[in-house]
């Protein structure tokens, strides 16, 4: 009889759980992966801030901010999201023109709108709202897109990528232009043309490089060969890797990490994050922080897949891959994969907007599935 | 233009969604085995390279000089050893306003006005948290002026520094050497491991050829650092193991150098330019080996500007030449015991036959007059007045009957011509002529007259002081002797002194009983009835001694050398060497002054002297009395 009742309880406190996230349009494993996600990296930022409680509490800010976010977009529906999306993209452009100008008259980079109180970053606005209007566009349209289609996609990705690319803010820039890029993938680019834009591609960067700032051609440049400059541009990469190799499979400890904690590595709180968590928790620690995000990520596609009108489909599937590609640019930069754009490792880096908009786009992806309609039922 | 209105199917859209998210599946995977093969080479197979990289990162070592050893002389008394020199240094981070505080020491003269502007600079120019040395070397009333404000100076403290001090100033200095700041050149040869963290090396004498027992091991203490290389306590939240290693501080010397005696030799020589070597006849043992002028040591350890080196470099009496090894000159009358025991030895001479001095001599079938050098005649005289008299006549003729060949052969195994071999580098060999070495050299063939001018030490013949003490020691111990040495023993950290055996030389056994008597005898007659009869007024001792004058110029036929004519440069060197006490000789000593004149008025009371002192204890001045503290020798 008490194994009995103790069994009814649990059931019925998961139940009530069940009821509650599905009451709020809330997706129970995603939730808590992305739960798990932010937990651990609380407990590494605290290690590669240095042990300050500021960050930590700055981070709870942020990371608040966005679960309000996310609650509040699960409730939006795959329409009114569809009918507003292009007013979003209007509105993000304009104030990509404007920090652009206030960028002019003031010098150098310029990504922030001061608005008194909250310093908000107008390209954070655009991973959504390209994606968003890239899934408007094609939702009455047949898939695969043709040319005309292409042409204005090309447009709506583009021209707010390259807004953010003159900020300069290449890292953002190439998220933007990925998320926009991936929908059009999922839409049923035909491979042949995959094939030739990457092909345009290698050209576009040959001729871009062109145009690059000087210190975004030393990037690639140190890239290719960190040895070259090994106090200068190449410094980070190498003390990054250094951090990774010296941390091992087991990793020096928490707090213990002496490329982190003694500051070779340079920002290590914010885009080198990645390689505080090789350095002190090692090859376990990364291998257990990538389960996470495929969990994440897995469980993304697994959601969108279930939703059944084009707009949805697309928006979700973007927003599951491009936090792929977010995770992939990061961890690639860090290890020495790819090239150093400032890439944030998604939820865990400390700093910046990207956490609100991430937990936002999750929020969107949740309430797609759940005002998914439920065909045959 | 395409006509046909497509429509959307939606059962071709889920198929081509259900393909494109496989596809976007498999890129992940692959991307993320990429990813982790990646991670895995860099932390598996590549951890150890990085774990040293980051070892390296964050562990500095901090090197612990050694002490240098100290030098001792052999009665004890420290000749070298280290002491604490003051600088002033500031640290920017602590400083409160930089230009302040810097104005406030020049106010109190601890910075010089005219320094003030480089020494900001070179503060800006560290960095913020790097103590930086503002003042070197504070005199003792300096520091008592910063020790009283030091409370109005946050960020500003006084720092020691090791550095080599000479009890005695400039005593010795030429035996000893000197050390200073370690040059690009000497970075060529040394292994810099072993010295990071030395500041000083040895450059001259002892300090320079005993540099390596004297340097030491230097130890090694790591310290944590952070990227912009400060010092910190703790890595995150724990702290962690760091070793470190003691330094061994270097090997003690014991030098055969008697303080009494050397002061005695410095004292005596005064203000001319001479040298003076004495040296234990029985074993080798330098007691004294000094040549003047010297210079101060401790203002090398210091660090001379270019200026003060180039005084020193310039000076006409050229303080930095070390006349007892390197200086060469005409041996001069001193070479007569020598050549009368040549003379003995190939039988060319009657010792006893008087021979007549009319204070010229003719070669047969020459008309160019050899005259005595100091003028005058001696009438008859036998070998052991020739000696005692300095007869120049008297030798001309022995030599000349004697012959080159023989007299050059005879000689060698004196050390002339040759390296003593004298612990400490630098030293030269002189010349020791033979007709061989005229032809191969000068291309010349050796005439009848330079075996002539051979016979009173001019002509080709040079030698350095420290060759006659050896000459001096050699007679002394009737043909034994042992290589001059300045090192008697190591002095381990426990004190226990490690002696080294002195080194014998062949011996000359080639010289009869009969022969080393007679000329003991003429030696003490020069310095009884002879011509340096002078000196033994009141020796409680035997004195056997030859005195010598070196001609600087020659003096044309037909004229006489008049010293009073001659400018002082030009006048003839003055050589002295001697042995005591003559039946049981404990010192052997060469004296040569520049430009002295006579030898019996200009360097045999100096000879008198250092044995007064070395033999009877009679300290003309103690030398405890004439120590220069430190901070009035540097200035």
């Amino acid at each position: 009889m008490i194994e009995d009742f103790g069994y009814a309880r649990t059931r019925r406190t998961l139940s009530s759980t069940a009821k509650l996230l599905s009451a709020l349009n809330l997706d129970g494993p995603l939730l808590v992966g992305l739960g798990f996600l932010a937990l651990y990296g609380l407990a590494i930022l605290y290690s590669a801030s240095g042990q300050s409680v500021d960050t930590i509490v700055r981070t709870l800010i942020r990371l608040a901010l966005g679960a309000a976010a996310m609650l509040a977009l699960t409730h939006a529906s795959p329409n009114f999201l569809r009918r507003i999306s292009p007013w979003v993209y209007v509105v993000g452009v304009m104030l990509l023109l404007v920090v652009e100008l206030t960028g002019v008259i003031g010098k150098g980079a310029q990504r922030w709108l001061n608005l008194g109180v909250v310093r908000f970053q107008p390209s954070e606005v655009m991973k959504l709202a390209v994606p968003m209007l890239a899934a408007w566009y094609l939702h009455d349209r047949p898939l695969p897109p043709d040319w005309r289609a292409m042409l204005i996609l090309a447009v709506i990705i583009f021209l707010p990528a390259g807004l953010v690319a003159m900020q300069p803010d290449l890292g953002t820039a190439a998220l933007i232009s990925a998320s926009g890029a991936l929908l059009v993938l999922m839409a049923g680019l035909s491979l042949r043309i995959i094939i030739g834009l990457l092909l345009l591609a290698v050209g576009g960067a040959v001729a871009g490089w062109h145009f690059l700032h000087d210190y975004q051609r030393e990037r690639v440049l140190t890239f290719l060969n960190p040895q070259t400059d090994p106090l200068g541009a190449g410094y980070h990469i190498i003390q990054s890797q250094i951090a990774l190799g010296s941390g091992g499979v087991f990793g020096k400890g928490w707090m213990h990490g002496s490329q982190a904690q003694l500051q070779f590595l340079p920002e290590r709180s914010t885009d080198f994050i990645f390689a505080v968590v090789g350095e002190e928790f090692g090859l376990i620690g990364l291998l257990g922080l990538l389960a996470l995000y495929l969990f994440i990520i897995a469980r993304s596609v697994w959601l969108a897949m279930q939703t059944n009108d084009t707009f949805s489909r697309l928006l979700a599937l973007s927003l599951a891959l491009t936090f792929f590609v977010y995770v992939f640019i990061n961890a690639g930069m860090v290890s020495g994969l790819l090239p150093v754009v400032g890439v944030p490792l998604p939820l865990v880096s400390y700093g910046g907007t990207s956490v609100v908009t991430l937990l936002a786009g999750f929020g969107i992806l949740m309430g797609l599935y759940s005002h998914r309609k439920l065909v045959g039922s | 233009m395409d006509s046909r209105v497509r429509i959307k199917d939606h059962w071709n859209e889920q198929r081509i969604f259900a393909s494109r998210t496989l596809g976007a599946v498999v890129v992940i995977a692959v991307l993320v085995l990429t990813l982790i093969g990646r991670l895995t080479y860099l932390q598996v197979l590549r951890h150890d390279y990085y774990s040293d990289l980051s070892q390296g990162n964050r562990v500095r070592l901090d090197p612990i000089p050694a002490s240098r050893g100290l030098i001792f002389d052999r009665n004890g008394k420290v000749m070298a050893d280290n002491e604490p020199a003051y600088q002033l240094e500031l640290i920017r981070e602590q400083v409160p306003d930089l230009n302040d505080t810097l104005k406030r020491l020049t106010a109190l003269h601890l910075i010089d006005r005219d320094e003030l502007d480089d020494t900001r600079r070179m503060i800006m120019s560290r960095r913020s948290f790097d103590s930086v040395p503002v003042r070197l070397r504070l005199s003792d009333e300096e520091i008592g002026t910063f020790a009283v404000h030091r409370y109005q100076f946050p960020g500003v403290d006084l720092a020691t520094r090791q550095t080599r001090h000479y009890p005695y100033g400039q005593l010795a200095v030429h035996a000893l050497g000197y050390v200073s700041a370690i040059s690009v050149q000497d970075l060529e040869h040394i292994d810099r491991v072993t010295y990071a963290g030395t500041t000083l090396i040895g450059k001259l004498g002892i300090e320079s050829t005993y540099e390596r027992p004297l340097h030491g091991k230097n130890g090694y203490r790591e310290i944590l650092v952070n990227a912009q290389g400060r010092s910190v306590q703790r890595e995150g939240a724990f702290s962690s193991e760091l070793r470190s290693q003691a330094p061994i501080a270097g090997d003690d010397l014991v030098l055969s150098i008697d303080l009494a005696a050397q002061q005695a030799a410095e004292d005596a020589l005064a203000d001319h330019r001479g040298a003076v070597v004495a040296i234990d006849p029985s074993n080798g043992d330098v007691i004294a080996l000094a040549s003047k002028p010297g210079f101060d040591p401790a203002a090398f350890a210091r660090g001379l500007s270019r200026t003060e080196y180039a005084a020193l470099a310039d000076d006409i009496d050229k303080p930095l030449f070390n006349r007892a090894l390197r200086g060469t000159y005409p041996s001069g009358s001193t070479i007569k015991p020598v050549i009368a025991l040549a003379g003995m030895t190939y039988r060319a001479v009657d010792p006893s036959r008087q021979e007549f001095c009319a204070g010229v001599f003719r070669l047969p079938h020459s008309i160019h007059e050899y005259r005595e050098g100091k003028g005058g005649k001696h009438g008859y005289v036998d070998l052991e007045h020739a000696i005692a008299k300095s007869c120049d006549v008297y030798f001309y003729g022995l030599a000349s009957n004697i012959g080159a060949e023989h007299l050059a052969e005879f000689m060698t195994p004196f050390g002339y011509g040759a390296l003593t071999g004298i612990d400490i580098g630098g030293e030269k060999p002189g010349l020791l002529p033979s007709p061989e070495w005229k032809q191969k050299t000068l291309k010349q063939v050796w005439f009848p007259g330079d075996t002539v001018s051979f016979g009173v030490g001019q002509g080709y013949l040079l030698v350095t002081p420290l060759q006659l003490a050896h000459v001096a020691a050699v007679l002394a111990e009737r043909g034994k002797s042992f290589r001059p040495r300045l090192v008697t023993g190591v002095r381990d950290l426990e004190g226990n002194v490690k002696p080294i055996a002195p080194a014998a030389l062949p011996g000359i056994d080639n010289i009869g009983t009969d022969a080393w008597d007679l000329v003991l005898h003429g030696m003490i007659g020069a310095t009884t009835y002879g011509t340096a009869a002078a000196i033994s007024k009141g020796a409680s001792y035997t004195i056997a001694g030859k005195t010598g004058t070196a001609q600087v110029f020659t003096v044309a036929q037909n004229e006489k050398y008049v010293e009073k004519n001659v400018a002082e440069r030009l006048r003839d060197h003055a050589w002295f060497i001697a042995f005591a006490p003559a039946e049981a000789p404990r010192i052997a000593i060469a004296v040569l002054v520049e430009n002295g004149g006579f030898g019996a008025s200009a360097a045999a009371p100096i000879a008198r002297k250092v044995m007064d002192a070395y033999l009877l204890h009679v300290a003309t001045s103690p030398a405890a009395e004439i120590a220069v503290p430190e901070s009035q020798a540097s200035d």
